[in-house]
């Protein structure tokens, strides 16, 4: 088999396994937020929390849920990292440091898995099980909590009620991510991936770090998480052994947000709203495959950074699928990539991470897209845009806007700032246009709360840790606020009848407006800073 | 502020609940089943192949060069541009070509790269058929022995790769 062959079978494998888990999926996760009843797990952790599970929330309540529960996260997490010698299975790793511990437990509760620590040296088993993996289930279940509301305000009208976060954020967690997490961790064991509670092994007189991996590994990827759980993350042998692990796991972080797209359509009551909105994704997602695949294949030094087993295909499909989502992991060092592949894999990041975006932020990013869509439409041939039988007025815009605006802004602010500090050059692992290139990607990261990297930078330093983990908290929470208030203020409208003026959003015009959005949005934005950076390393 | 503290205390509850559930009994049940034999040693990567280590010895086939500190994994992150990291790459070129006696042209891109995870198990077949004759002669074995072994060691599933952790545990064998 040739290269480019074999490159294609996988990719043609890959979409094939995504195709068949479409429906049973998505339907499933549509009947799970419609559910009346609650299972007897819920109801004990209801008990316990002691939260009334069938007491409807306005916005505001829900948003206020979110960033209660969010907060908690955070402190509890850096708690346990602060005080890591007192617990068992830290061999030794000592306490984290504070602002080591804070940047991580920000980084985990955001979905984000941004690590400025080497997992192998710095954390202990207890705190990878009792934290990180805590926190890769229920910050990918808030994110998709917010989309299940946002959906709701399209389909509820004349009320101020948004539905339960706790039952949204319990019933993603119990139902749909920890079954599908357990069942996988299984398959991932049976493929090769580890599982020990041991520090490391003896490979022909060297101790290579193990730890227990799979059941991390698992939900990693299924919630778009990507912190890995060893320094080499999805590189790693012991975290993806063959060609098959491999795919297995960009199956894994890309099949929850395709799936969204049918629920979407399930909840809103014509698919064809969902087909759409994943056409639009699955379009830029495998444009950006043949960009970055393409430029990896001509590379000068393709192999640097890359492991032998996946080749320069199953690589560059695992580096557009994870950047393409929010999840960010690594099966090889992005940082290696040509001008133009390494770029390609920021560029997946500004276009605000809904190709197919990550678990729920994908859907309610793509969403507030397509309000910013029909929004410059409307503007074209002088109507009230419309989306979905809900009238887009100034409120709804001012909240998509601010939802799409809140991460370029921190974005470019850090990145500005961090350019510029006298301090910033000795952080770099590279010279010359790349090196602006590490720290674009480093803020690009944080703010799409993605955390792949460019991984040469040395991010260690009080600045980074604190800037990118501001980054972190406003490029998720911003956003978040804002889509719970457009869903407010969606949910309290009438339906608008549709009329011989109201533009299909099922067709490929919609399909095109709502591209070429998401296109131009992160092209104004990015392209002097892109210029810079990895495009002037392209062209030299 | 109330409305958020009392929300942070849900919170808080909630989060403690779903901790037993996320962060101990999910991770230890998959644990408990990694325990089961046939994927216990597996689990523990008992005498694994997925990694490699450097082995000195002429009688062993080198791996790929890494940039990891044991026991952490790691990769580079030199970039394509970066001219002090192509001396570097030059250099290891000169390196294996004195070391297998053949011209720098003939040594592969695998053989002068460092791997994402500093630990890849794999050499490309052109860099294993490299190191063939100076394993054969270190090691006292046919040539036709090693390469023999090499075939055995030899996978091919989107890749064809060569196993060097096996191939040169199969050398001891083969010595022994």
């Amino acid at each position: 088999m040739s290269p480019l062959v074999a490159g294609l079978v996988q990719v043609g494998v890959l979409v094939a396994a995504l195709a068949v888990a479409y429906r049973p999926l998505g339907d499933y996760m549509a009947r799970v937020f419609t559910a009346r009843s609650h299972s007897k797990l819920e109801r004990a952790i209801y008990r316990f929390a002691r939260i009334d599970p069938d007491a409807e929330q306005k916005w505001s309540t829900y948003a206020f849920g979110v960033l209660g529960f969010s907060f908690a996260g955070i402190v509890f997490l850096y708690v346990i990292q602060r005080v890591q010698s007192l617990l068992p299975f830290d061999f030794g790793r000592g306490d984290v440091g504070p602002g080591m511990a804070f940047n991580t437990a920000v980084s985990f509760v955001t979905n984000t898995n941004w690590q400025s620590y080497v997992p192998e040296t710095v954390m202990g088993h207890t705190v990878q099980m009792l934290g990180l993996t805590v926190q890769n289930f229920v910050s990918a279940a808030v994110g998709l909590a917010v989309a299940i509301a946002l959906v709701r305000g399209f389909v509820r009208y004349q009320t101020d009620r948004l539905g339960n976060f706790w039952v949204d954020l319990t019933r993603g967690t119990v139902r749909i991510l920890l079954p599908i997490a357990f069942v996988a961790a299984l398959v991932l064991i049976v493929m090769g991936v580890t599982m020990s509670l041991k520090s490391g092994v003896d490979v022909d007189g060297q101790v290579v770090a193990n730890a227990p991996v799979a059941s991390q590994e698992a939900i990693k990827e299924l919630g778009t998480n990507g912190g890995g759980v060893l320094n080499a993350n999805s590189a790693h042998p012991f975290e993806n052994p063959n060609e098959w692990s491999n795919l297995f796991e960009i199956f894994l972080l890309l099949v929850v947000p395709v799936a969204l797209t049918r629920t979407f359509g399930q909840l809103v009551g014509e698919r064809k709203q969902g087909y759409v909105l994943l056409g639009v994704m699955g379009t830029i997602w495998a444009a950006m495959l043949a960009v970055i695949w393409g430029a990896e294949a001509a590379g000068l030094r393709p192999l640097e950074g890359k492991e032998l087993r996946f080749g320069i295909a199953g690589s560059a499909l695992f580096a557009n699928s994870t950047t393409g989502t929010s999840t960010g992991a690594v099966n090889s060092w992005h940082d290696s990539y040509t001008g133009l592949g390494g770029g390609g894999t920021l560029l997946n990041m500004l276009f605000g991470e809904m190709t197919p975006g990550g678990v729920g932020t994908g859907l309610y990013s793509i969403l507030v897209m397509a309000i910013i869509a029909m929004f410059l439409a409307g503007l074209m041939v002088g109507r009230t845009p419309e989306y979905l039988g809900k009238k887009l007025g100034r409120k709804e815009v001012t909240a998509a806007a601010v939802s799409i605006l809140a991460m370029p802004a921190v974005l470019l602010i850090g990145a500005g700032i961090a350019a510029i500090l006298p301090s910033t050059p000795g952080a770099l692992n590279n010279p010359g246009a790349h090196g602006l290139s590490e720290i674009l990607y480093a803020y690009a990261s944080a703010s799409n709360n993605n955390g792949s990297a460019f991984g040469g930078i040395t991010v260690t330093s009080d600045w980074f840790q604190s800037s990118l983990g501001l980054c972190m908290l406003f490029g998720r929470f911003v956003p978040i606020i804002a889509v719970l208030a457009l869903a407010g203020s969606l949910a309290a409208q009438k339906k608008v009848p549709v009329t011989a003026g109201t533009l299909p959003t099922t067709g490929p015009l919609f399909a095109t407006l709502l591209g070429g959005s998401i296109v131009l949005v992160a092209a104004l934005t990015f392209v002097p800073a892109l210029a810079l950076g990895p495009i002037a390393e392209a062209l030299l | 502020m109330d409305n958020f503290l009392k929300q942070s205390w849900a919170g808080l509850r909630i989060l403690l609940a779903l901790t037993v559930l996320l962060g101990v009994l999910y991770p230890l049940t998959v644990w408990g089943v990694s325990r089961l034999p046939g994927l216990r040693a597996n689990a523990e990567a008992q005498d694994t192949t997925l990694v490699a280590v450097v082995r000195e010895g002429d009688q062993y086939f080198q791996p790929r060069p890494s940039a990891a500190t044991l026991p952490a994994s790691g990769g580079s992150n030199k970039s394509e541009l970066n001219l002090d990291y192509d001396k570097v790459v030059a250099e290891r070129r000169t390196a294996v070509a004195q070391r297998e006696g053949v011209p720098e042209i003939d040594v592969p891109q695998d053989a002068v790269t460092a791997s994402a995870s500093g630990l890849d198990p794999d050499i490309s077949p052109d860099y294993a058929a490299l190191q063939v004759p100076r394993v054969a002669r270190a090691s006292g074995l046919t040539t036709e022995k090693v390469r023999e072994l090499v075939a055995a060691n030899t996978s091919v599933t989107f890749t064809t790769t060569v196993n060097v952790t096996a191939l040169n545990r199969a050398i001891d064998s083969a010595i022994r």
